[in-house]
């Protein structure tokens, strides 16, 4: 029976004592805690000398542009294959989203019925010369990583593009869509090596009736961001 | 043996094509040339204060992280592309950090550092913007790209070029606005536009043997721009020409257009 007291006892003493403990700062019991030491004269609550921070933004080198030139070959519809070049300009707005504009050129040969028809010229040398602008959006659809070896890692995206523009041949300049797709290998973080394939889709009334021209390019760029 | 041979292919001089590729030769030495001089700019220097910063082998969300930086060590920041930031960790390696993370470092310092992210302030504020448009011009297909330049959050002047490609005709036009914004602010911003410029237009050679023509245009119109996300928004927009021509009546056109555009 006195040891069950003795027990009783230390654990009320226990408790309180504890309780104590973790309220004496709360109700101002117990020993003050010393002052941190300070070197300022008493009655000097803030130092006005202190500098006012600034929030900075810094100044980095950004590198959204992309800017290079491309060489292939482009098919036009019923005028033959020939090469074809261009330079091309990329703003990345995001890590998926870039707008693009490029200017190309390519050359048209004769059309069958110019072959066959002997001396027939449906146009002349110089509207065979075929100029094109395109402004378009492309999205990294798929960013990935390739291995060369064991030591070596590059960047790539398989992009797709779309756009809108322009194409002067065969006399006129002619509304074109173009589509396509791309894959970009990035070199370094600043410099990429390009394959792409792209259909530039113009109305063309040459040949009699009004028909949708498809026309094929497949080509080999270099870019630099910048 | 006077006459050639009609199947073949008469060989036309290139004096654009060697132009073009001269002309790309420069721009690539250029760069290449350009590109290290960049590079060597001095680094900014930022210290870790999250618990740590994660280093990815590319700038996409999808790129692995391959280094770890602890709190408190430093990275040098090189450079910036859309949101990330390629860094270098005093060990060497260097990777990209996305913009999350780099806003939680601090200045050798110790103050914060902001990199902020475009938002809908932006959309606001921003002085200068660019877009391309699309869409019906009397008929005909037009093609438009302008640059856009705030004089206040109400008030910005646009200079325009379009390219216009009909049936029957192709023309050029260029023109400059001035756009008035009631609501800046708005997610959906309506605005109201009056411009002037020159149209030139040249009539289909397989339709109709016609003169080019050059004539002033005078307009006004509205629209909206409407904020999607980050640095982009759509714009759609009604505009009424009338076309001063030299005969004795003035045409009207009816424009409608939309398109996709971004502020920096």
């Amino acid at each position: 029976m006195e040891s069950r007291f003795r027990v009783l006892f230390l654990i009320v003493a226990a408790v309180s004592l504890s309780g104590c403990a973790a309220t004496k700062n709360l109700f101002g019991f117990g020993p003050e805690e010393a002052p941190p030491p300070s070197a300022e004269p008493p009655g000097q609550v803030v130092d006005p000398e202190v500098a006012r921070r600034e929030i900075k933004e810094p100044a980095i080198d950004r590198e959204d542009f992309e800017i290079g030139g491309y060489v292939g070959i482009m098919s036009i519809e019923d005028f033959g294959s020939d090469v074809s070049y261009g330079l091309r300009i990329a703003y990345h707005i995001t890590e998926g989203f870039f707008v693009e504009a490029t200017v190309g050129q390519s050359e048209g040969g004769l059309t069958s019925f110019e072959v066959l028809s002997g001396g027939a010229r449906l146009i002349t040398d110089d509207e065979r010369t075929l100029t094109y602008y395109n402004l378009n959006v492309g999205y990294n659809i798929l960013p990935g990583e390739v291995f060369m070896g064991e030591g070596r890692a590059y960047n790539t995206n398989l992009y797709l593009i779309a756009g809108l523009g322009s194409t002067t041949f065969a006399g006129d300049d002619r509304f074109t869509v173009n589509v396509g797709a791309g894959y970009r290998f990035l070199l370094t973080d600043s410099v990429a090596l390009h394959i792409d394939f792209r259909d530039h889709l113009f109305d063309i009334d040459l040949l009699g009736e009004e028909k949708t021209a498809h026309n094929l390019e497949g080509h080999l760029g270099f870019t630099v961001f910048f | 043996m006077s006459e050639p041979s009609i199947t073949t292919i008469p060989s036309t001089p290139r004096p654009t094509s060697s132009a073009w590729l001269a002309c790309l030769a420069i721009v690539v030495s250029l760069l290449i040339l350009a590109a290290p001089a960049l590079a060597e700019d001095e680094y900014r220097s930022v210290t870790v204060a999250d618990p740590y910063l994660e280093m990815r082998t590319g700038p996409g969300g999808g790129y692995p992280i391959f280094n770890v930086v602890d709190r408190g060590e430093s990275v040098d920041v090189i450079k910036q592309r859309t949101d990330w930031y390629l860094v270098r960790a005093d060990n060497g390696k260097e990777g990209w950090v996305d913009r999350a993370q780099m806003q939680l470092t601090l200045q050798p310092d110790g103050t914060p550092v902001s990199f902020k992210e475009a938002g809908i302030e932006d959309f606001t504020n921003a002085k200068w913007e660019t877009g391309l448009l699309a869409g019906d011009f009397g008929g005909a297909n037009i093609v438009s790209l302008y640059g856009s330049y705030s004089l206040n959050p109400n008030v910005s002047v646009e200079l325009w070029g379009s390219q216009i490609l009909g049936n029957f005709s192709n023309g050029w036009m260029g023109s400059v606005n001035v756009v008035h914004e009631a609501f800046p602010d708005w997610r959906v911003s309506p605005f109201f536009t009056l411009g002037a410029g020159f149209i030139h237009t040249s009539p289909k050679t397989t339709i109709i043997q016609g003169e080019d023509r050059t004539d002033q245009v005078g307009h006004v119109g509205g629209g909206f721009r409407v904020y999607a996300t980050r640095r982009f928004l759509l714009r759609a927009e009604y505009k009424s020409y009338v076309v001063f021509t030299s005969r004795d009546e003035n045409e009207e056109v009816e424009e409608w257009k939309v398109g996709f555009a971004f502020f920096f």
